[in-house]
């Protein structure tokens, strides 16, 4: 495989990943935190329910989950396709 | 030891630490001035990020809009967090890999256009600079309240340490110096929290026990506030309210706000690699969340630990009186921040009681007719004093208030610190190198970036003692420009292969109708009653004017789409300058041959 098809098809997987990232970071805070607090009000957590636990505490864990799967999956990512920077 | 000798000693002695980093860490090259080198190690660079960003607003200011507000101002935790997903993601190491200084020079490389790096030059300077003046005042306020000095001697000593390290050390001695505000900030934060959440609910991390028991009551912690508040004819703290779309709304504009300021994206030019730009993103969001998951706890406990105050006996029986207020120690801290002006309160019915209810409800209004009551009594409180108070009102010793003053200071001047940089090295690396006089010697350089800096330190203290009336809106204008201009290009740039035309015409769009939507609503320039609407009552359904960087942001994508797809496509070194950024191979090459 050409460098330029390598770098193409590492491009594409890279896409991919970060927008299933982008949906689950919407999820969390558009979807649970607000939008689908409604549905979610049946799950009670410590005196409020469960849209309320994702919108103060829970978007934010997810978000810090998110960045670190990306750093880990795309440093793997590199290596794989050979782009890394060593 | 009197509180004044602690405040004195912990805000000194946090001084001298910086001070004394200053002198350590001095930039010796332009590299070290805009870049600390590219030798920062990604978990250094994660905490310098941190208190970058975390400014005297995130720090004095958020506790006490969500205290008072509770679930609807939920919208600043998730969008002042968010935002970091998208720059872990979208933007940081991709702008490592670029390699160069400044967010202005790569959109003006990757668009090869003067114009695009001019236009984006002049909003990172309005930007940081409306940024910087809310932090110039609230060392101000800091330094008066606790060192007891005029708030103008205090804003001068801050003004006059920030120079010592930001004009000598640039990005160098303003990363380790917001390293050791890191870490003076968060222990100033969570010490209180801790010790309160443990009197409240005898959970010690703040975020578990907001969600825990309270003790004195055994009922749910969030469950005996809702109770509560709603006794007394206020909203309740964990439900709904305002409305659904315009929160969507704003929560994404703080998101993409914060991934598009300046002062932010340039700290991911410091690091050594591509890899470790993803890395120190969640670093900085690790730490970030160390203030932000305890922030939440803060504010509910704090509206408790107050409510309780005012109504001892519970909501049913008698108000404090104002001879308790007076005499019992538990309510110093009322005398305390009364003579501030950011409290107040005042026994309108004569009956030696101060009633605190929300007098505008109509439930209330018969309750308080039966019980001659006119009108709520705790006649101002002031959101910004929560966090401040907090240790006092919970009555934690003098020690901890020392802490909280040291680390609201160290707040405002490492956020100040950074958008001085960012303002600083605008100026001297796009408009005098890149434009007036590219031939520039690296010495002639350094020297100019100083002089910018110094200029800028000069232009925010005055504007921090004579703040324009309008400091306030201001944040939303930094984050309307940072979500409608820099934020689309700098993606564009990168992940779509839009031309110089499409990005100018989207940049200058976006900025624009951002802009008119913001004067629309909170008048012309912000010169009172020059505004056509309101945001209770705004122009388009319900998007407040605070919300609609968001709605700039997609006018910008729309916009320079259009515009690309009828002019001529990006040439090939363009063509392969996307490509190489895409691909983290080479980019300690690209730092070197800089």
């Amino acid at each position: 495989m050409s460098d330029k098809e390598a770098a193409k098809a590492y491009w594409k997987t890279n896409v991919r990943i970060i927008l299933w990232s982008l949906v689950i970071w919407a999820l969390v805070s558009f979807g649970f935190g607000i939008l689908l607090r409604p549905m979610l009000s049946g799950i009670a957590v410590g005196g409020t329910d469960l849209g309320f636990w994702f919108a103060q505490q829970g978007s934010i864990l997810v978000f810090l989950a998110l960045i670190f799967f990306y750093a880990w999956r795309m440093n793997k990512l590199d290596a794989e396709h050979g782009v890394g920077e060593e | 030891m009197d509180q004044f000798t602690l405040n004195l000693i912990f805000v000194g002695a946090s001084f001298a630490l910086y001070i004394g980093i200053a002198i350590w860490a001095r930039a010796g090259s332009t590299s070290e001035f805009y870049a600390a080198g590219r030798g920062v190690h990604p978990v250094t660079n994660g905490m310098a990020t941190a208190a970058d960003w975390m400014s005297a607003a995130s720090f004095i200011s958020m506790a006490g809009l969500i205290a008072f507000t509770g679930y609807d101002n939920s919208t600043f935790l998730m969008g002042w967090t968010g935002g970091y997903v998208l720059l872990a993601l979208l933007l940081a190491p991709y702008l490592r890999k670029f390699g160069k200084f400044t967010v202005s020079e790569f959109i003006g490389d990757r668009f090869y256009s003067p114009t695009a790096r001019m236009v984006a030059v002049v909003c990172l300077i309005v930007a940081s600079l409306t940024y910087v003046i809310g932090q110039m005042t609230g060392v101000g306020v800091a330094f008066g309240r606790f060192l007891e000095i005029s708030n103008t001697a205090g804003l001068l000593i801050g003004a006059c340490v920030v120079f010592a390290y930001a004009v000598f050390g640039g990005m160098k001695g303003v990363t380790y110096t917001q390293v050791a505000q890191y870490v003076v900030l968060i222990l100033a934060y969570t010490i209180p929290a801790i010790f309160i959440s443990l009197q409240l609910t005898g959970n010690p991390i703040p975020g578990l026990g907001l969600f825990g028991d309270h003790v004195a009551s055994g009922e749910p912690l969030l469950a005996k506030l809702d109770q509560i508040v709603r006794e007394l004819g206020f909203n309740e703290y964990t439900a709904h309210h305002g409305d659904t779309f315009n929160m969507v709304l704003f929560t994404l504009s703080l998101m993409i706000g914060t991934a598009g300021l300046p002062h932010v994206i340039m700290r991911f030019f410091t690091v050594p690699r591509v890899a470790d730009a993803r890395w120190s993103a969640g670093w900085a969001l690790v730490f970030i969340a160390l203030l932000y998951l305890t922030a939440p706890a803060v504010g509910a406990m704090a509206r408790l630990n107050i409510t309780e105050l005012m109504w001892p006996n519970g909501t049913d029986a008698q108000a404090v009186s104002v001879e308790d207020i007076e005499t019992d120690p538990k309510y110093d801290w009322m005398a305390t921040w009364q003579k501030t002006g950011l409290l107040g309160w005042e026994d309108k019915n004569g009956d030696g009681r101060i009633q605190y209810y929300n007098d505008a409800n109509a439930d209330m209004q018969e309750k308080a007719a039966a019980n001659g009551w006119e009108g709520n009594e705790l006649t101002n409180f002031n959101r910004d004093i929560l966090v401040l108070a907090n240790p006092e009102i919970a009555n934690l010793p003098g020690w901890v208030i020392g802490l909280v003053a040291a680390g609201g200071l160290a707040a405002a001047l490492s956020t100040a610190a950074g958008l001085l940089l960012a303002i600083s090295s605008a100026v001297s690396h796009d408009l005098i190198k890149g434009q007036l006089n590219p031939g520039i010697s690296e010495k002639g350089e350094l020297l100019s970036a100083r002089v910018a800096m110094a200029a800028a330190i000069v232009v925010a203290t005055y504007l921090g003692l004579n703040p324009p009336g309008f400091a306030a809106q201001t944040v939303a204008l930094a984050f309307g420009l940072a979500a409608a201009s820099i934020f689309p290009a700098l993606m564009m740039g990168i992940f779509t292969k839009v031309n110089n035309k499409g990005a100018v015409a989207g940049m200058i769009t976006g900025l624009a109708v951002t802009l008119i939507y913001i004067f629309l609503h909170k008048g012309w320039f912000f010169i009172p009653d020059t505004n056509s609407f309101t945001d209770a009552d705004p122009l388009l359904g319900t998007i407040k004017s605070t919300s609609f960087g968001a709605v700039g942001a997609m006018i910008n994508f729309a916009v320079a789409f259009t515009v690309s797809k009828m002019t001529a496509p990006i040439p090939q070194e363009i063509e392969d300058l996307v490509e190489s950024v895409r691909v983290p191979k080479g980019a300690a090459a690209a730092a070197a041959d800089h």
